[in-house]
């Protein structure tokens, strides 16, 4: 009798410590494996903008607009461009442009400004990203090749990831009530073309391409500039790349 | 089995019928009645997938216009507008690459087009060709003068401020606005042709500045090259400064921007 109960304490114990080691084991190495980057061979997206070749003209919005089905008005938008404008005293205004804007009055040659630019902005398709993590329902999730995808059978329009998204490339589609964003015209790019955006920025602002490609535009654009990312701090880890991307942009 | 359910009180025994039978109800929908998609997330996401690549492309890309307007695509590679896809003027045209007849891009012929890229905007990079679409030509469409395949200006322009405008409006305004940029740049003539690889040259020397705002100019400027009376008078009324002693370790940019130089009282 007491063998017996002995026996099966013992045994409970060796296979109760013995999973928890094994799941701790399983899980530690399988995070590890996410922060790493893809495998050799697969494709593993990303994009580049040089911001100092960006003239504004919000051809890569229009062309978003008309590939995606994106609703006309100007807040619902995939991608966009902000204009930053940095003035002698220290204050920046930023400012998202909409296509046909009017020069404003602060385009007059202003004696107070020290310096303006634009700044292109997409979905950063993060490779940790924040708004998979929060879906309630699965419905964003990470395609093999770094694509952030939203399933818009599934999502059930909370918001959350819209919320959560730190770089506020998500809106709320007025028609289908789901969460929206940018796939890198994923369409697209999955026949071998570049993403509309790209394909129609007349300075080559925007650079598109998969990072384990040895020679492509993309790699030497990551070569030969000194890269950022926006809001690094966050570890969202995003594969929009900027080159000459000044500190007041986040 | 009729023995088990005698240790409970009857209604107690219903219940546990009851809610053993819907328990199986419930596995037996999920198991069989439930179809497949609906229970497994890897379905749904490559389901996902596969719907996102079947959404239709409206962009042809720039490969596809060459095929057939191969005269307007070689003028166009050889012109400023080079990197440009057909497709940023004319505006989506795959469906015009299915049924060339039927469906027609778009040509931009309204003022206001052009002007999206070339209207004069500080955020601007320098030396991006803008214009003030409200002085330039009032009224007059665009393709009047410049051919968008191949967009030289009607002229050559003699003025750098044709495509340097941000930096003639400052200089116009500034106490060197009559200087000629020639006077302190030599613009080779295919720098025209190729802006940025061929690059104007910069002064190099604090002498260079010193031609005109040295203590002793006048008599340089005398004796420099364009010995004319105007620029004799400008050098003679610059400031002046003393070139041993005013900032010798920095050449004269680093601390002051020649397009605008500031006046310090």
């Amino acid at each position: 009798m007491n063998g017996r109960r002995s026996f099966l304490r013992g045994f409970l114990s060796v296979l109760l410590s013995g999973g928890t080691v094994g799941g701790i084991l399983k899980i530690l190495p399988s995070k590890a494996d996410a922060r790493e980057a893809p495998p050799k061979g697969k494709k593993w997206y990303g994009f580049g903008v040089s911001i100092d070749k960006c003239i504004g003209c919000a051809r890569c919005m229009d062309a978003c607009k008309n590939e995606n089905n994106v609703p006309r008005e100007p807040f619902f938008v995939r991608t966009w461009v902000e204009r930053y404008i940095t003035r002698k005293n220290g204050q920046t205004t930023v400012k998202a442009i909409a296509p046909g804007d009017e020069a404003t009055s602060e385009s007059v040659s202003d004696k107070t400004i020290l310096r303006s630019f634009f700044v292109p902005k997409l979905c950063n398709q993060c490779a940790s990203p924040a708004c998979v993590q929060v879906c309630p329902v699965g419905a964003t999730f990470q395609t093999e090749d770094g694509v952030v995808l939203v399933n818009e059978k599934t999502c059930i329009g909370c918001r959350y990831c819209i919320q959560a998204c730190p770089y506020g490339a998500r809106y709320l589609h007025p028609k289908t009530h789901t969460a929206d964003k940018c796939t890198f015209c994923y369409h697209r790019i999955s026949q071998g073309q570049l993403p509309a955006c790209v394909e129609v920025c007349p300075t080559q602002t925007r650079i598109f391409g998969d990072l384990n490609a040895a020679a492509s535009p993309m790699s030497r654009f990551l070569r030969m500039n000194k890269i950022h990312t926006l809001k690094p701090g966050l570890n969202t880890e995003p594969k929009v790349f900027y080159a000459n991307l000044d500190g007041e942009v986040r | 089995m009729g023995k088990f359910f005698e240790k409970f009180p009857d209604p107690l025994a219903r219940l546990i019928v009851v809610a053993v039978a819907m328990i199986a109800l419930g596995v037996f929908a999920y198991l069989v009645l439930l179809p497949k998609p609906v229970k497994d997330i890897e379905i749904q996401r490559a389901d996902a997938v596969k719907r996102e690549k079947a959404k239709p492309v409206k962009y042809a890309g720039f490969h596809a216009c060459a095929e057939c307007h191969d005269k307007l695509y070689e003028t166009k590679k050889k012109g400023y507008h080079r990197d440009l896809s057909c497709e940023t003027c004319h505006g989506p045209a795959k469906a015009h690459t299915e049924d060339p007849d039927k469906v027609k891009p778009t040509i931009p012929t309204a003022r206001a087009f052009c002007p999206q890229c070339h209207a004069y905007n500080p955020s601007r990079p320098r030396g991006f060709p803008q214009i003030n679409p409200v002085a330039h030509n009032p009224l007059k469409p665009c393709t009047s003068c410049h051919n968008p395949h191949d967009p030289k200006p009607p002229t050559t322009p003699k003025e750098c401020s044709a495509c340097h405008g941000e930096i003639a409006r400052m200089k116009a305004v500034s106490h060197h606005v009559q200087l000629e940029c020639t006077v302190c740049h030599e613009a080779p003539q295919q720098h025209k042709v190729s802006p940025r690889s061929v690059k104007p040259s910069k002064p190099q020397t604090r002498e260079f500045c010193g031609k005109c705002h040295a203590k002793d100019a006048r008599n340089a400027a005398k004796g420099g090259k364009g010995g004319k009376g105007g620029k004799e008078s400008l050098a003679a009324n610059a400031p002046k400064i003393d070139m041993a002693e005013h900032g010798e370790k920095y050449v004269c940019w680093q601390c002051h921007y020649p397009h605008s130089p500031e006046v310090e009282q």
